[in-house]
């Protein structure tokens, strides 16, 4: 009978596209919208997972997530330096100056200022350049992004000055940096020239990168610098973590995002749901009289949930093709470079989808069964 | 087929009502027939007379509310809801009025439909609805869809659906009032030729008096009751028609 399930449900050619339509959109629209949410949040994290050197961070107590900084003191950095464990500890400033190119185009920037001596934090894809030659005087390394936004004609070049805090700085390199959440440029400098670059701010220590000696773990380390210094201390990881975790309690953009989602949730389902409802309605004297003839309950719903889960499947391929291809169209481009259709967003919609499908195909198995098989004799 | 009984039905006394309280009707005042084997019966009278509950009824599709009813030498009111199912699916076959085919399926696979349900293979089902088609004079028209086909090609394709397993019961309600004169009388023609054998009864619901010449006893109805059973005209007619050579379903 899975033929008959089959030939009446596409039969209907209308009613069939319509069905496919409502589910391919509203799983494309849901796949798209969770992955562009979940691409965003993980840009506030950006500049704290390209930093690989170092794995713990340390911060003033106050400071809750990357963008906000409350400044440490010279002595703080002596103080982590003395707890056991540590490796190494360096300083590292972010600041946002703001950067104008010699044609006047101007931005407020990511500077993020490296230890005069090590260069911890140096990104590690360098498209142009090298990172070393930070150490030359007014050198800065800029991200492509932001490069590309200051120059936006002709190919990757060195040797270009912006100018910061009536300072002028040389582009002594250009890298692949990950996106920040604001999508300002990032620029890395030396941390002894960052202060010449921001103006008003006095206090340079915005986060202190500190290593554990081999046999000493990320997490005791922070526990033991925490308790030395009273500092917050902890893992690249749960710092980026926490980043996250502020940007989703403080800022509105899980609620629009999960509005979005919720919408195409429901649409999709009321749609598919009323449209698959219809399509049986009409088609209930057929049913009536496979049921007078002899087909048994059970066989009838198995052909309705062949029908859902066909719909279901052929709406969700064309969904996540469609999201698939959007993706892979917009992850070069600029301003969503990065994101990403995620295989937990692609499993995710499926299940999500295979719940739309149930529920619509509930109300009218339903129906279908209530159906007194005498129906086929009513005009 | 080899039934010694020559009664398909037997109703005593049967009654059916919709509804309760101030809104009940009363659509079957208790019903006293005998359908025989091997016959034509046909079913008249007024509307809302209660022939379509009748057939409703003994079809299996309704319960009774009371009275005694033994169609084929079983009590359908003692049966489960799925044995009821399994017997329709075995011994009856159905013709309606408005022909009831589905739209999408091929003329051979709308005929193939019971044998479908019985668990018959697609390719098996359909060989044997062709056959059968042929038989019935549609040997061109197997893979039309219903919408390609006028109304009396449509309800022949509706009688191949209701032969096709070789059913012991076939009952038809008003199988030609959606046909015009000639047609509607071409297919009871056809009817009586193929369905009508030794082994199975045919009822037939109608108040079409241009086609009670087919029938072997005409069964007058009136009020839920019937009023009046009389002889047909074809009573006298040889039944020795061999129709259809249908596989059997077990
Ligand atoms: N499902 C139902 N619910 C309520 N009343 C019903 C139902 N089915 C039939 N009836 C009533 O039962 C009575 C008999 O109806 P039935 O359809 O059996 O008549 P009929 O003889 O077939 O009429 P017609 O020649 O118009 O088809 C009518 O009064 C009808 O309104
Ligand atoms: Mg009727």
């Amino acid at each position: 009978m899975n033929f008959v399930a089959l030939k009446m449900l596409t039969g209907d050619r209308a009613k069939y596209l319509g069905l496919i339509f409502a589910i391919a959109f509203s799983s494309f629209l849901m796949a798209h919208q969770a992955s562009i949410f979940a691409g965003i949040m993980d840009r506030t994290r950006s500049q704290i997972v390209d930093i690989t050197d170092a794995n713990v961070w340390v911060m003033d107590r106050n400071t809750e997530y990357f963008d906000e900084v409350s400044a440490l003191t010279d002595d703080d950095l002596y103080r982590v330096r003395g707890v056991t464990g540590v490796k190494w500890a360096v300083p590292l400033f972010k600041g946002q100056p703001r950067a104008k190119s010699p044609d006047g185009k101007f931005r407020v920037v990511i500077l993020l200022g490296l230890d005069d001596a090590t260069l911890v934090g140096t990104p590690h894809k360098m498209l142009l350049g090298s990172a070393s030659d930070l150490r030359q005087p007014d050198a800065a390394i800029i991200d492509e992004a932001g490069y590309r936004f200051f120059f936006p004609d002709g190919p990757l070049q060195l040797g270009n000055t912006l100018e910061m805090n009536d300072h002028r700085v040389r582009l002594v390199g250009i890298c692949d940096a990950s996106a920040p959440f604001t999508n300002f440029p990032v620029v890395f400098t030396r941390y002894s020239q960052a202060l010449n670059y921001v103006g008003r701010e006095r206090n340079l220590l915005s986060f202190v990168l500190a290593k554990p000696e081999a046999g000493v773990s990320i997490a005791e380390l922070s526990t033991r610098i925490q308790s030395a210094t009273g500092l917050r201390a902890m893992s690249s990881t749960q710092f980026g973590r926490a980043t996250i975790v502020y940007y989703l309690k403080h800022t509105g953009i899980p609620i629009n995002f999960g509005l979005t989602v919720a919408i195409a949730l429901i649409v999709g389902t009321v749609v598919a749901g009323q449209t698959f409802y219809i399509f049986t309605i009409e088609n209930l004297k057929q049913f009536g009289a496979l049921k007078a003839i002899g087909v048994s309950d059970r066989r009838i719903v198995a052909m309705i949930v062949l029908q859902a889960l066909l719909v279901g499947a052929i709406g969700y391929s064309l969904g996540m093709g469609m999201a698939a291809g959007f993706f892979s169209i917009f992850v070069h481009k600029i301003a969503t470079r990065g994101i990403v259709l995620l295989w937990q967003v692609i499993v995710g919609d499926a299940a999500i989808v295979l719940l739309i499908v149930i529920v619509a195909s509930l109300v009218s198995i339903r129906k279908v069964l209530v159906l007194e098989p005498a129906v086929v004799f009513r005009g | 087929m080899n039934n010694a009984n020559e009664t398909a039905v037997v109703c005593r006394d049967v009654t059916k009502w919709f509804g309760q309280g101030a809104s009940r009707v009363d659509a079957l005042r208790g019903v006293d027939l005998e359908i025989r084997m091997g016959e034509l019966s046909m079913l008249v009278g007024p509307s809302g007379c209660g022939k379509t509950t009748l057939l409703s009824v003994i079809a299996g599709l309704l319960d009774s509310n009371g009275g005694e009813l033994e169609v084929l030498d079983e009590k359908p009111a003692r049966m489960t809801k799925q044995e009821r199912i399994q017997f329709r699916r075995r011994n009856l076959g159905f013709v309606f009025q408005q022909f009831n085919l589905l739209p999408a399926l091929t003329a051979a696979e709308n005929v193939a439909v019971p044998l479908l349900a019985a668990g018959f293979n697609r390719i098996d089902a359909v060989r044997e609805a062709t056959k059968l088609l042929a038989e019935l004079g549609m040997e061109n028209r197997a893979a039309a869809l219903p919408s390609e086909l006028s109304g009396g090609q449509q309800q022949r394709v509706a009688l191949g659906r209701a032969l096709i397993h070789q059913p012991r019961l076939i009952v038809c309600d008003e199988p030609t009032s959606a046909l015009d004169a000639k047609t509607g009388h071409a297919v009871m023609e056809l009817l009586s030729e193929v369905a009508v054998r030794p082994g199975r009864a045919v009822i037939v619901v109608t108040h079409d008096s241009r086609v009670f010449e087919f029938a072997d006893t005409i069964a007058h109805m009136d009020d839920g009751r019937i009023q009046e059973i009389e002889p047909g005209a074809a009573r006298a007619r040889q039944i020795a028609n061999f129709g259809a050579a249908a596989p059997a379903i077990q």
